[in-house]
This record gives structure tokens, C-alpha cells and sequence, in this order.
């Protein structure tokens, strides 16, 4: 008789954990900021179509870090949600907790119940309504773990050193301009900014609440990077 | 409709890939208009949005609509909007049955920005244009009991680097117009009008003065045509498209407009009619 071998849960859960980390820290990290515009996702991504940082909805964003087409499918899983929900209920009823909670519950049931985890680290950003309303920053991990944050949040392999440059010199209403320039400084190795044929940057503009997010690029990068 | 707790996903095969309407038939078919019954009793009165206007222009396109809805003879809302934003560069208008056409519209706005969002890039202005005729097409068993919607689209062809104008028809036809058309029961007065009025390189300007004109006119010819109220204030509804996107005009300034033109060959109309419709 066959007598498989025996894993514990610990085991189990470790080893599934182990290999999603290192699908995550071979890729490139990004951080998001709250600034005084709204909330800045500056990404390192050499590529200038395969995105990293995507529009969900009128004031949601979404950022993943890890491996490309899990966090793309991710992705427009969360615009379909959202889309739905709009539709059926009203544009002021999508919020980035409830899509928080559903990236939440399927990153959980994947990371328990499928071959494989997904190799991704994700966040979903809103920016406030009004100037009063607070930003809501979520990041969700790849068994689904969600944590809310203020301030600023890192994704990716290297997020504690890179957590330590933008801690050190981030401050509450920091500007557009040095929010992103922190975001280049801190996303490189060497402590020189990164330029900008190598990063991605999007904003959720406080100012646009009915379509917040844009995409940052090409003149208008070069000159908040300085 | 149940809410799915965890994102949905579909099978290959079964992805509903970038389109919103196809989304809605996977998980929430009710929410797509439903197969209506073999016939619509007289006794249920349509509400019916009445005449839009659009307009080529040198720099793309102006859009008008009246504000007055209408079931059988009385007027239903003097407030309805029919000019909408499709997205930032396009719009459409509507005539027809009013609920199923807001109800299109709003469909129509969803699909264009899911669409953007899935494939990270926007449909072309054709295609937008195609999406559109499907929506009307996929109207046409409620056409044929009396709800026919037939929207205006127009918007800036950023490709052609021009304004672009079709119309529909009930099948969900769809048409290039070249220079303008119109819609609805004052259609016929309004397109009269632009017709004499409309020249190649027309400005915006010109060009939205013309469609207030030409509303004017179809509501002095059309019962179900409201025209300017002064008393409560109440301005045809006009949006320019062009490189800079979709723009509505404010209240203030299409009635500062509209008293511009008026007192100017409607008037003398008036007069030499004297009260003769009243005796």
C-alpha cells in the first residue's frame, strides 16, 4: 500500500508562501504617496505599454507588483466589480474598501486552494471626494492579507529599505513635484533618481473627482522630476 | 442580482473580454432591458424626448436638444436632458422613448470607459459608433411595440483629426451624415432650417447658433418641442465637441445666446401672422 507523504498545514502554508515572496522580489517595486494633488503611484517599469498602475473606477486606482498577467487579471477583475456595481447602484457607491475586501477574499481563496499562489502584491488607492475626505490606501498581499495605510505605501522585494528612504523624507502635503521625486530616489539602488524613460507614474487627481486618475509622462515627467 | 463577494472570473470561452454589456449577460442579465410581452396596451402612454440637432463644424461639432418630453399630449418633464457626454471627446443625443433611451445612454457611457479600462487604450470613434448601433439593434423587439430610440452620435475623430456625425434608425442602421442631422418630431423643421443656414467651414460658434435657431424653429412648428422659457429660465441643452473634448454650455450663457437671435426673423413671423392660430 501507498503511504503518501505526510505535510503539515505549517509546511504547507510556509512553502506556498515562500514561493509566492520570491515570484514578488524578482520583479521591480513601486510606492504610492499621498500628496497635496492627491495620491501618486510612481513605479519602476522600463516598459511603455505593458502597465503597471491602472484606472478601476471614477476615483480608484490599482497597482501591482509581481508577476504581469496575474496581477493583470487582477486587475480587470476589479473593473469588472466595479463597473457592475456602478451600474446596477451609483458611481458613489464603489468604494476601495469593498473592492479591497473582494481582492481580499480571492487572493485568500487562490493562495489556499489553487495549485499555485498568485506571485503579487497589489494596492488600491481612492482619493477624496471633497478636500476634507480622506485618501484610502490598501495594500493586499498575495494570501490575502489587506492592511490599511496612511502616508505612503511600498510594494515589492525591497520594500523595507525602500520604506526607509521615502519614511525619512516624506512629510504630510509633501508636493506633486517632490512626491515623485522621492518616489525616483527611493525606487533606485544607488540613491540617484531614477530617470524618466524608467518609471511609471500615475495620479488620482483630488481636483478631477469625477475621473481622478491620469498618467504622468513625457514633458510633464521630466518636469516634476527636475 | 446576487453581488459577487470575490472578483468575477470566467472560463476561456466564456470571458466577456472587454465589453460591459456582455459582462451584464453573464452576471446580471436582468439588468439588460428584458423581452417585452406579445403587446403594449393603448392605454400605456410612452414618454417621448423630442427633437436633437447635430451640427458639423470647422472645428467639430455642436450638439443641441430642446428640453421637453411629452406622453401623448401633455408634456411629461420640461427639464429632460437629451445631449449627453458619450466620454471626453464624443456625445450623444437622443430621441424617441425616453426611459430606454436614458437608460441606453447610461449602458453606452459604461461600455466606452470599461472598454478604456480593460484594454488601457480608447475605442476608436467608428467603433464607439458601432457599439452604439448594437445597443439600438439590441432595442429593436421594444421598437416594434412602440419604444423605438433613436440616438445622435457625433464627436472629434482625433484620427481624422475632425468632427464626424451619425445617425440610426430603428434596426440600429447606422449612417455618416456629412455636414448635420437632426431628430425627433421637430426634426424635420429643425434640419429645414440648418439646411439654409449651414456653410463649409462653419465656426463653433456659428455653428451653435444655428442649432438654437433651428430648435427655435422646430418648437414654433412642433408641439412636442419646447422652446426657450423665460419665465422658469429653461435653455436648449448645447454641447461643442472638439480637440479639447466634450463641453456643455452653461445655462447663462446659451440664454445670453438665445436673446441674441431672438427678435430677429421669428419675430417678423409673428407679426405678420398676427393672432390668427388663436382664432
Amino acid at each position: 500500500m501507498n503511504m503518501p507523504f505526510y505535510v503539515s498545514p505549517e509546511q504547507m502554508m510556509k512553502d506556498r508562501a515562500d514561493y509566492a515572496r520570491k515570484g514578488i522580489a524578482r520583479g521591480r517595486s513601486l510606492v504610492a504617496l499621498e500628496c497635496d494633488a492627491g495620491v501618486v503611484i510612481v513605479a519602476e517599469n522600463p516598459s511603455r505599454t505593458l502597465y503597471k498602475i491602472s484606472e478601476i473606477y471614477d476615483r480608484i486606482a490599482f497597482a501591482g507588483v509581481g508577476k504581469y498577467n496575474e496581477f493583470q487579471s487582477l486587475k480587470i477583475g476589479g473593473v469588472r466589480l466595479a463597473d457592475l456595481k456602478g451600474y446596477q447602484y451609483s458611481p458613489e457607491d464603489v468604494s476601495a474598501s469593498s473592492l479591497a475586501n473582494a481582492y481580499a477574499q480571492t487572493l485568500g481563496q487562490v493562495f489556499t486552494h489553487e495549485m499555485k499562489p498568485y506571485e503579487v502584491e497589489i494596492l488600491v488607492a481612492q482619493v477624496g471626494a471633497t478636500p476634507d475626505e480622506p485618501n484610502q490606501l490598501f495594500h493586499i498581499l498575495y494570501d490575502g492579507t489587506v492592511m490599511d495605510e496612511e502616508g505612503f505605501m511600498v510594494l515589492g522585494g525591497e520594500a523595507e529599505r525602500i520604506a526607509e528612504t521615502v519614511g525619512a523624507a516624506f512629510t504630510k502635503d509633501i508636493s506633486l513635484a517632490d512626491a515623485v521625486k522621492l518616489g525616483a530616489r527611493s525606487l533606485a539602488n544607488d540613491g540617484e533618481n531614477l530617470s524618466a524613460g524608467q518609471l511609471e507614474v500615475a495620479l488620482l487627481d483630488r481636483a478631477h473627482p469625477s475621473r481622478a486618475f491620469r498618467r504622468i509622462k513625457g514633458d510633464e515627467l521630466d518636469a516634476l522630476l527636475g | 442580482m446576487t453581488e459577487p463577494a470575490i472578483l468575477p472570473f470566467f472560463a476561456a470561452g466564456h470571458d466577456p473580454g472587454p465589453s460591459f454589456v456582455e459582462l451584464l449577460r453573464h452576471l446580471a442579465p436582468d439588468a439588460l432591458a428584458a423581452p417585452l410581452g406579445e403587446r403594449r396596451p393603448d392605454t400605456f402612454e410612452i414618454t417621448h424626448a423630442t427633437t436633437v440637432v447635430a451640427i458639423r463644424s470647422v472645428d467639430g461639432v455642436v450638439m443641441a436638444g430642446d428640453r421637453r418630453a411629452t406622453a401623448g399630449h401633455s408634456i411629461a418633464n420640461r427639464r429632460i436632458e437629451k445631449v449627453f457626454a458619450a466620454d471626453e471627446h464624443s456625445g450623444v443625443a437622443i430621441a424617441g422613448a425616453a426611459g430606454p433611451a436614458v437608460e441606453m445612454v447610461r449602458l453606452f457611457q459604461v461600455q466606452l470607459r470599461h472598454y478604456e479600462k480593460v484594454e488601457g487604450e480608447q475605442l476608436s470613434l467608428e467603433g464607439k459608433a458601432n457599439q452604439l448601433a448594437q445597443m439600438v439593434r439590441a432595442n429593436l423587439p421594444a421598437a416594434m411595440q412602440g419604444f423605438v430610440v433613436i440616438p445622435l452620435f457625433a464627436g472629434f475623430d482625433h484620427r481624422r483629426q475632425r468632427g464626424r456625425v451619425f445617425s440610426y434608425d430603428a434596426t440600429g442602421g447606422k449612417y455618416e451624415e456629412a455636414d448635420y442631422q437632426t431628430n425627433g418630431s421637430g426634426g424635420v423643421h429643425a434640419r429645414n432650417w440648418i439646411k439654409s443656414g449651414w456653410h463649409e467651414g462653419l465656426s463653433s460658434d456659428d455653428g451653435v447658433a444655428l442649432a438654437i435657431r433651428s430648435l427655435f424653429a422646430a418648437a414654433d412648428e412642433d408641439a412636442a418641442t419646447g422652446g426657450p422659457d423665460l419665465v422658469r429660465g429653461i435653455y436648449p441643452m448645447v454641447a461643442i465637441i472638439d480637440t479639447d473634448g466634450f463641453r456643455l454650455l452653461d445655462d447663462d450663457d446659451v440664454a445670453a445666446r438665445s436673446q441674441e437671435l431672438l427678435g430677429g426673423a421669428e419675430r417678423g413671423g409673428a407679426e405678420s401672422h398676427g393672432n390668427g392660430a388663436n382664432s
